[in-house]
C-alpha cells in the first residue's frame, strides 16, 4: 500500500481529500486541489520543484478522476481504474492521504461488519473472527486492516515515518490597498522552517524582484500582487533549496553562518552538511518613472 | 600522497577569487542565466534574462524573440550584470524554451537556466 504511494516531499496542510465510506469524496478547501491561475503563471522550472509539484499535480488529477467516476459511469472509469487504482475496492481507490484510506476502510469494515456481523466480529473487542480460540483462517485484507488500526492507533509517529510528507502552514495571503500584499504567518511558517523570517524574507523578495516591509504585528508586506498560489510555490522552492536535506530529504535541518561566510546546511536527522548559496537579488529592472536614486 | 593533491588541506586564499573577478564578472556567478519576472502596474509583468554566455550577440537574440513570442523588448547594459534582456509580459516559459530548444533555439543545458519567480 505504501509502495504506490508517491512521495510527496513538500505538502501544505489542509489539502486533505476524505473518502467517505460511501465512496464519496469530499475534497476540503485545499489549495492544491484546484490549480488554475497560479500554474498557468509558473513555469516552474527547476527540477526539484518541478518533481514536488508534479506530485501535486498528479495529486490534483487524480481527484478529479475519481470525481469524475462517481458522476459518469462510462469509460472514464475502466480507464482510471486500471491506471489508478491498485486497492481491491475500486471504490476507495489510491487516495494519497493514507488518513483517507484508512478511514474509507474502517468506514468500509463498518459497513460490511454491518451485513455479516458473524463472519467478522469486531477486530478490537476479538469478537468473531477475531476471538482468541477461533480457528477458521482470517483474510489477509482483514488481517492487514487490522494491522493498519491498530498501528494507527498505538503508534501514530511509526505510520509518519513511512510515507514522509512534510507539512507547513498554508501561506495566508491578504491584500492591502491595491498594490500591496501581506503575508501574514511568515513568523509561523518561519518556525516550522527553523529559519529565520530575515532569510524566508530575502529569499521571498529575491524571488518575486520585488520589496517590501514587515509591519507591527511581524507580518510581512510585499509589494505587488501575490496570490497565496504563487506564494507558495516560492515557498516550496525556498524548502527545496534550503530546508530539505539532499541527502536523506529529512526537513529536520538547520541553517547556520559557517566560516568565511558561506551558508551551510545541516542535517539533523543524517547529520550531512551542505552548502547552500547566498541568495542573490540579481537583475531588477527599473520599474515606473522615477529612478531609484542610486549611489 | 602528498597535501597538495588533497583540496580540503590547501590553504584558502580569500583573495584568490576576488583577483578573478575583476576582469570578467560573469564568470564568478557559474555562469547561470537568469529568467526573472517583475511586477509592473496592473497585470503587467516584465521578464528579465540575465547571464547570456558572451557568445550570442544579444541584439540579434531579442530581435529573434521579439519576432517569436510577439513581445517588445530591449537590450540594457547593467553596470554589474552586464547586458540583459527585458521582454514585456511574462515570456519566462517560451524564453527558456527558446534556450533550450535545439533546432530553432540556442541549445544551450537546460541546467544552466534558472528560472525564478512566483
Amino acid at each position: 500500500m505504501a509502495d504506490t504511494k508517491p512521495r510527496k516531499s513538500v505538502a501544505f496542510e489542509d489539502s486533505t481529500t476524505i473518502v467517505d465510506s460511501d465512496g464519496q469524496v469530499t475534497e476540503s478547501a485545499g489549495m492544491n486541489g484546484d490549480k488554475a491561475s497560479a500554474e498557468s503563471h509558473a513555469p516552474g522550472d527547476d527540477k526539484e520543484v518541478d518533481e514536488v509539484s508534479d506530485m501535486f499535480a498528479g495529486l490534483a488529477k487524480k481527484k478529479k478522476k475519481k470525481v469524475k467516476t462517481e458522476g459518469e459511469e462510462g469509460e472514464d472509469v475502466l480507464s482510471g481504474l486500471k491506471k489508478k487504482k491498485k486497492s481491491k475496492k475500486p471504490k476507495e481507490g489510491a487516495a494519497d492521504d493514507f488518513e483517507a484510506q484508512l478511514a474509507a476502510k474502517v468506514g468500509d469494515e463498518k459497513e460490511e461488519a454491518d451485513a455479516e456481523e458473524e463472519i467478522e466480529g469486531d477486530m478490537m473487542k476479538g469478537t468473531g473472527i477475531w476471538q482468541h480460540e477461533n480457528t477458521s483462517p482470517v483474510p489477509y485484507n482483514m488481517l492487514l486492516n487490522r494491522f493498519f488500526t491498530l498501528l494507527h492507533s498505538q503508534h501514530p509517529d511509526l505510520m509518519s515515518s513511512g510515507s514522509k510528507s512534510y507539512k507547513i502552514p498554508p501561506p495566508q495571503c491578504l491584500r492591502e490597498g491595491n498594490k500591496k500584499t501581506i503575508f501574514a504567518n511568515i513568523s509561523e511558517i518561519c518556525k516550522r522552517m527553523k529559519r529565520t523570517d530575515e532569510h524566508v524574507t530575502q529569499f521571498l523578495f529575491a524571488e518575486l524582484g520585488t520589496s517590501g516591509s514587515v509591519d507591527g504585528s511581524r507580518r510581512l508586506v510585499i509589494k505587488g500582487r501575490f496570490q497565496q498560489k504563487q506564494i507558495e510555490n516560492v515557498l516550496r522552492r525556498y524548502i527545496v533549496e534550503y530546508v530539505t536535506c539532499k541527502t536523506c530529504r529529512s526537513p529536520d535541518s538547520e541553517l547556520d553562518k559557517g566560516e568565511n561566510r558561506l551558508y551551510f546546511v545541516t542535517c539533523n536527522s543524517c547529520g550531512s552538511r551542505r552548502s547552500v548559496t547566498a541568495i542573490k537579488t540579481g537583475f531588477s529592472a527599473q520599474v515606473g518613472k522615477r529612478r531609484r536614486q542610486q549611489k | 600522497m602528498t597535501t597538495d593533491t588533497i583540496q580540503n588541506l590547501k590553504s584558502f586564499d580569500p583573495f584568490a577569487e576576488a583577483e578573478d573577478s575583476v576582469g570578467d564578472v560573469k564568470t564568478t556567478s557559474q555562469n547561470y542565466i537568469h529568467i526573472r519576472i517583475q511586477q509592473r502596474n496592473g497585470r503587467k509583468t516584465l521578464t528579465t534574462v540575465q547571464g547570456l554566455p558572451k557568445k550570442f550577440d544579444q541584439k540579434k537574440i531579442l530581435k529573434v524573440i521579439k519576432k517569436k513570442f510577439a513581445c517588445n523588448g530591449t537590450v540594457v547594459t547593467d553596470t554589474e550584470m552586464g547586458e540583459v534582456i527585458q521582454l514585456q509580459g511574462d515570456q519566462r516559459k517560451d524564453v527558456q524554451e527558446f534556450l533550450t530548444d535545439k533546432k530553432e533555439g540556442l541549445g544551450l543545458d537546460a541546467k544552466t537556466i534558472k528560472v525564478h519567480g512566483f
